[in-house]
C-alpha cells in the first residue's frame, strides 16, 4: 500500500462512522457480563479454591537438611555463602552487568547485610546458649576481623571439601586443623534451628514489630532447602519456573513472554561453561530484562512500525470478525 | 449576580471561566452520545468484542475482593475459611482478568485497532497490561507462603540486576503491601479508565478494507434489517 493510499485509508477509518448501525445498550451488556464473571468466579473459587503451599521455616530446614544448614552458616562467618557475595544493594560488590552498564551498583548499597553478623552472630548472641557456644562467641567476638576469616574460610574450605559426586557433604570427614570457634557456632546455630528458635530470631531481629522478610529470605536461598523444594515444584527459571506456582494451577501464564527467555540455551550454561555463553547466564537478568524493554516499547509502538503493523493484514485472521460485514457489503479493494 | 438552575449550554455557549472551558471541551469530545450510545456500527458483532467488557468487569470483581482481603490482612486466609473463599474469588478473578486481557489484547492486535488515530488506544491498552502484570507480580509476593518466598527471592535479583532494587525491595513485604493495595491498582484503574475514554471518543475501528458508505450511491446502497437503526 502506498503511502498516499495509507493515509487516505487511516483518514477514512479515523472519520466518524456513516454506514449502517445496530442497536447497543452498553449498561446491559456490562450488568450481563458482571453477573456471568461473577458466577463463574463463584464457581471456580467454590470448585478449586486457591494455592496457599506453607511457608518454609528454617526449623524445617535445619531437621530435614542439618548438613546443608549447617554448611551455609559456616559460609556465611567465611563470607563465601550467596548473600556475603552478592553485591547491591546489599553490600559491596559488582553485580551483574549489561555490557559496560553496571545498573546494579547504581543505586549503592541500601539494604546493608553483614551475612557473619546477621545471619549467624546475632541470632546466636540473642539467646542463653550452653557454654561451649557461649565460649565460642566470646572467642569470636574478641578475635580481629582477619583472625575471624582465617578461622572460618579455612573451616569452610574444610567443610565444602568433604562433598562427594553429589554434591554431598559428609561432616564427620572434616579434616581437622584450627577452625577456632567456627565449628562450635556453626554447631549452635543447628541446634538453634533444630529448635526453632532461628525462625523466631531471624524474623523478629531484635524488633517488636517487623515486616521487612530481606534477611530471611536471603539466608534461606543460601541453601539448598527451598532451591530444592522449587525444582521439586518445577519453580526453576529453566522450567517456566516464572510463570509457574506451587502445585496444580494456573500460575501467572501472563508472563510468558518473559519466561520464554530463560528457556534459551544462550542463558543455562553449564556450570563449567566458559566464553559468550558463561558471560551470558551470568548476566541473564539484566540482558532480558534489556530485550524486553525493547521488545515492550516496539509493542507499544507497534502502529508505526511497518512490517509488524502491516501483519494483521497478510494474515487475515480479522475476515473471521468482520466475517458478516464483508459479506453484506464486500470490501474496499483499492 | 445570578441565582437558580443555569440554563443548558447550547453549541454557542461561550465559558467565562476554567470550569466552563473544561466543560465545552469535555462535551465536545465526548458528548453523552458517544459516552452511553445506544447503537454501535453494525460491524460490531462478533464475541471478540466481548472481551473488553469482561476484562473490566473481572477487574472490578478483583478490586471488590482485594478491598475485602485487605481489610482482614494478608494472612487472614491461612486461618480463616471466609478468607480463604475471599482469597479464591481474587485469584480467579485475577485470572480470569489476565484471560480476557490476553484475548482481547491479540484480537485488537489481528484487527489493528490502532488504525484511524487510534494509536493512543492501542498505547494505553499495552501500557494497561503492563501495569497489571505488576499488580498481580505483588500480589503473589504477599500471599505470605512458599509461592511468596520463592518468587520474592527470584524476583530480587532482576529488580536488583536492572537497579531499582534499591528503592523496590520485593523482599519487603511492607512495602509489596502497599504497592499492591495502593498505588499500582489506582494507575491501573485509571489507565483503564483512559482507554474506556478513548475507545468512546474515537468509536470502534472500522473493518480493514471497511467500505466508504458514503461514496456509495443511495440507490445502491443495501438496505439492512430491522435490527439496524440507521
Amino acid at each position: 500500500m502506498s503511502r498516499e493510499s495509507r493515509k487516505a485509508r487511516n483518514a477514512f477509518y479515523a472519520r466518524p462512522w456513516t454506514g449502517p448501525n445496530r442497536h447497543y445498550d452498553i449498561l446491559k451488556e456490562g450488568a450481563i457480563a458482571l453477573g456471568v464473571v461473577t458466577i463463574l468466579v463463584v464457581a471456580l473459587s467454590a470448585l478449586f479454591s486457591s494455592p496457599d503451599d506453607p511457608a518454609l521455616t528454617f526449623k524445617g530446614w535445619a531437621a530435614d537438611a542439618p548438613d546443608n544448614f549447617y554448611s551455609v552458616m559456616v559460609s556465611e562467618l567465611a563470607g563465601t555463602s550467596g548473600t556475603a557475595t552478592y553485591g547491591p544493594p546489599y553490600n559491596e560488590g559488582d553485580g551483574v552487568s549489561l555490557g559496560p552498564l553496571t545498573l546494579q551498583k547504581w543505586g549503592g548499597v541500601t539494604h546493608p547485610v553483614d551475612s557473619a553478623n546477621d545471619f549467624v552472630i546475632t541470632p546466636l548472641s540473642s539467646q542463653v546458649e550452653p557454654n561451649d557456644v557461649s565460649a565460642a562467641l566470646k572467642t569470636w567476638n574478641a578475635a580481629s576481623a582477619d583472625q575471624q576469616l582465617k578461622w572460618a574460610g579455612d573451616y569452610d574450605a574444610a567443610v565444602q571439601a568433604t562433598a562427594d559426586d553429589n554434591g554431598d557433604l559428609h561432616l564427620d570427614a572434616v579434616a581437622t586443623g584450627d577452625y577456632g570457634p567456627v565449628p562450635d557456632l556453626a554447631k549452635g546455630a543447628l541446634a538453634m534451628g533444630t529448635s526453632g528458635a532461628y525462625d523466631n530470631a531471624l524474623t523478629g531481629q531484635g524488633q517488636f514489630f517487623q515486616t521487612d522478610q530481606t534477611k530471611q529470605l536471603l539466608l534461606m536461598g543460601d541453601g539448598s532447602y527451598m532451591d530444592d523444594r522449587a525444582t521439586e515444584l518445577n519453580l526453576q527459571g529453566n522450567t517456566w519456573g516464572m510463570m509457574n506456582e506451587a502445585g496444580s494451577w494456573p500460575g501467572q501464564q501472563w508472563l510468558a513472554f518473559t519466561s520464554v527467555w530463560y528457556q534459551l540455551p544462550w542463558f543455562n550454561a553449564a556450570d563449567d561453561a566458559t566464553g559468550i555463553t558463561r558471560t551470558l547466564t551470568d548476566n541473564a537478568d539484566v540482558i532480558i530484562a534489556a530485550i524486553l524493554v525493547l521488545l515492550l516499547v516496539t509493542f507499544t509502538f507497534t502502529p508505526f512500525i511497518p512490517g509488524l503493523r502491516d501483519l494483521p493484514r497478510w494474515i487475515p485472521l480479522h475476515r473471521l470478525v468482520w466475517k458478516d460485514y464483508y459479506k453484506k457489503h464486500g470490501r474496499q479493494t483499492s | 449576580m445570578s441565582h437558580g438552575t443555569e440554563a443548558p449550554p447550547g453549541a454557542d455557549f461561550e465559558p467565562t471561566t476554567w470550569t466552563g472551558s473544561a466543560r465545552k471541551k469535555w462535551m465536545s469530545t465526548l458528548p453523552p452520545e458517544k459516552m452511553l450510545p445506544e447503537s454501535q456500527p453494525s460491524y460490531v458483532a462478533s464475541w471478540i468484542y466481548v472481551f473488553g467488557m469482561l476484562t473490566i468487569v473481572a477487574m472490578i470483581i478483583a478490586i471488590v475482593s482485594g478491598v475485602v482481603i485487605t481489610l482482614g490482612g494478608v494472612q487472614w486466609f491461612h486461618e480463616s475459611s471466609i478468607g480463604k473463599f475471599m482469597n479464591s474469588l481474587h485469584y480467579w478473578s485475577v485470572q480470569l482478568f489476565f484471560l480476557f486481557m490476553v484475548v482481547h489484547l491479540w484480537g485488537k492486535y489481528w484487527m489493528a485497532a490502532w488504525r484511524g488515530k487510534r494509536a493512543l488506544t492501542w498505547a494505553t491498552g499495552v501500557l494497561a497490561f503492563l501495569t497489571a502484570v505488576g499488580v498481580g507480580f505483588t500480589g503473589y509476593v504477599i500471599t505470605t507462603n512458599f509461592n511468596a518466598q520463592w518468587i520474592a527471592f527470584e524476583a530480587k535479583d532482576v529488580m536488583n540486576a536492572i537497579g531499582v532494587g534499591s528503592v523496590f525491595s520485593v523482599t519487603n513485604l511492607g512495602q509489596m503491601v502497599t504497592f499492591h493495595v495502593a498505588p499500582l491498582p489506582i494507575a491501573l484503574v485509571l489507565i483503564v479508565a483512559a482507554h474506556v475514554l478513548l475507545v468512546r471518543k474515537h468509536g470502534v475501528v472500522p473493518p480493514i478494507d471497511a467500505i466508504d458508505h458514503d461514496a456509495v450511491a443511495p440507490a445502491a446502497a443495501e438496505t439492512e434489517t430491522s435490527e439496524v437503526v440507521s
